[in-house]
């Protein structure tokens, strides 16, 4: 119960912080998941990104039921959803009940120019700390590079990205069958 | 109670095709809310996504307590919510078992091992397209590089890196 409880306090801080998109609490949920709580390995927290990546509907709150259901089963996933939910919920309410006052408000929007430039720098900082959990092969390195150009550049649906490199896996995988084990 | 069931199914609609997540929803969301159902006008709707960029939590969310308290009050903003999230549990729980069952399958071990470069590329490409609108003036890249030491060379939480960040902004910006 104290975990439970523990894994909702968690998602709440992320749902309140949660600016610029889904990817910016990545550093978050993987300092809580990862390093705090030991939860999950890094190598299993980048797994739960590319599945919660493929799936409809909010991250954050995917990320919440993909590991509440993993580490908790199904009170984890209304626990964790319940906590990334809570603090939009009630600002929003907020807002709507008292939007007008704020909403030219100067001071306000320069706070929050001032947050953007940090969220794209903290996004920046997920995929350099995830990326030292990955093998720096050039396999990999020319898939990291592909799947960048692909999205980036091309436009190209992550959905598409994620599914073509797990069949880049498979087959590559076949083809060094005969030489080495896959462990 | 037919307003609620309509609510209810209308955002379950939105959570279920919101694919790609954040603002390539809007489109659908306007459909739906402006457009189909009349409950919000365009100028509303605009002022939403306005809220929505300077609140935290993501877009969709926003949208369904938002209009549902619009509509309302808590009742319908809860309902709204609800509604949005609700195939998430299914498609997500059903998605974590299929993984649990054949986690130790060679081939879904092969195919991870595909995907991880991947996901790093795919993060580092949102890097870039929140970079392109959030670093544009020199004051931008001055907090970039603040937050870049902050993130880098210390253990500080991101909270308090968010944070800061925004105070720095505030006085940067209102001088």
């Amino acid at each position: 119960m104290t975990k439970l409880l523990k894994f909702f306090a968690v998602f709440l801080r992320i749902g309140a912080f949660t600016f610029g998109g889904g990817l910016a609490m990545l550093p978050l949920i993987e300092r809580e998941i990862v390093d705090n709580n030991g939860w999950m390995t890094r190598e299993e927290f980048i797994d739960v990104i590319a599945v919660t990546q493929c799936m409809p509907g909010v991250i954050a709150v995917n990320t919440a039921i993909y590991l509440g259901y993993q580490l908790f089963g199904i009170w984890g996933t209304i626990f964790g959803a319940l906590g990334a939910i809570l603090p939009s919920f009630v600002i929003m309410v907020l807002a709507a009940e008292f939007f007008i006052a704020f909403r030219d408000n100067s001071i306000v929007q320069a706070v929050f120019m001032g947050v953007r430039p940090a969220i794209a720098v903290l996004i920046f900082s997920a995929a350099v700390r995830l990326g030292k959990a990955v093998d720096r092969t050039g396999h990999n390195i020319l898939i990291a590079l592909g799947s960048l150009i692909s999205i980036s550049l091309l436009g190209i649906h992550p959905i598409l990205v994620i599914v073509t490199a797990a069949l880049i896996g498979v087959v590559k995988a076949r083809g060094a069958k005969k030489n080495e084990n896959v462990d | 109670m037919k307003m609620l069931i309509e609510l209810f199914y209308t955002f379950s609609k939105i959570g279920a095709f919101n694919f790609g997540g954040g603002y390539a929803i809007l489109p659908f969301i306007e459909k739906e809310i402006v457009i189909n159902n009349g409950w919000l006008s365009r100028y509303d709707f605009i002022d939403l996504v306005a809220l929505s960029q300077i609140t935290p939590g993501p877009i969709s969310i926003n949208s369904a307590t938002f209009i549902g308290y619009r509509l309302g009050g808590l009742v319908n903003a809860t309902v709204g919510t609800v509604g949005l999230v609700f195939p998430a549990f299914f498609i997500v729980i059903t998605a974590a078992r299929a993984i649990k069952k054949y986690r130790s399958t060679k081939w879904m071990e092969c195919a991870f091992l595909g995907i991880r470069p991947a996901v790093i590329g795919l993060i580092t490409a949102s890097t870039i397209s929140i970079g392109r609108t959030a670093i544009i003036d020199i004051k931008s890249v001055i907090l970039a590089g603040f937050t870049a030491v902050l993130v880098f060379k210390t253990k500080l939480n991101p909270i308090l890196i968010i944070i800061s960040a925004g105070v720095m902004g505030g006085l940067i910006y209102s001088l």
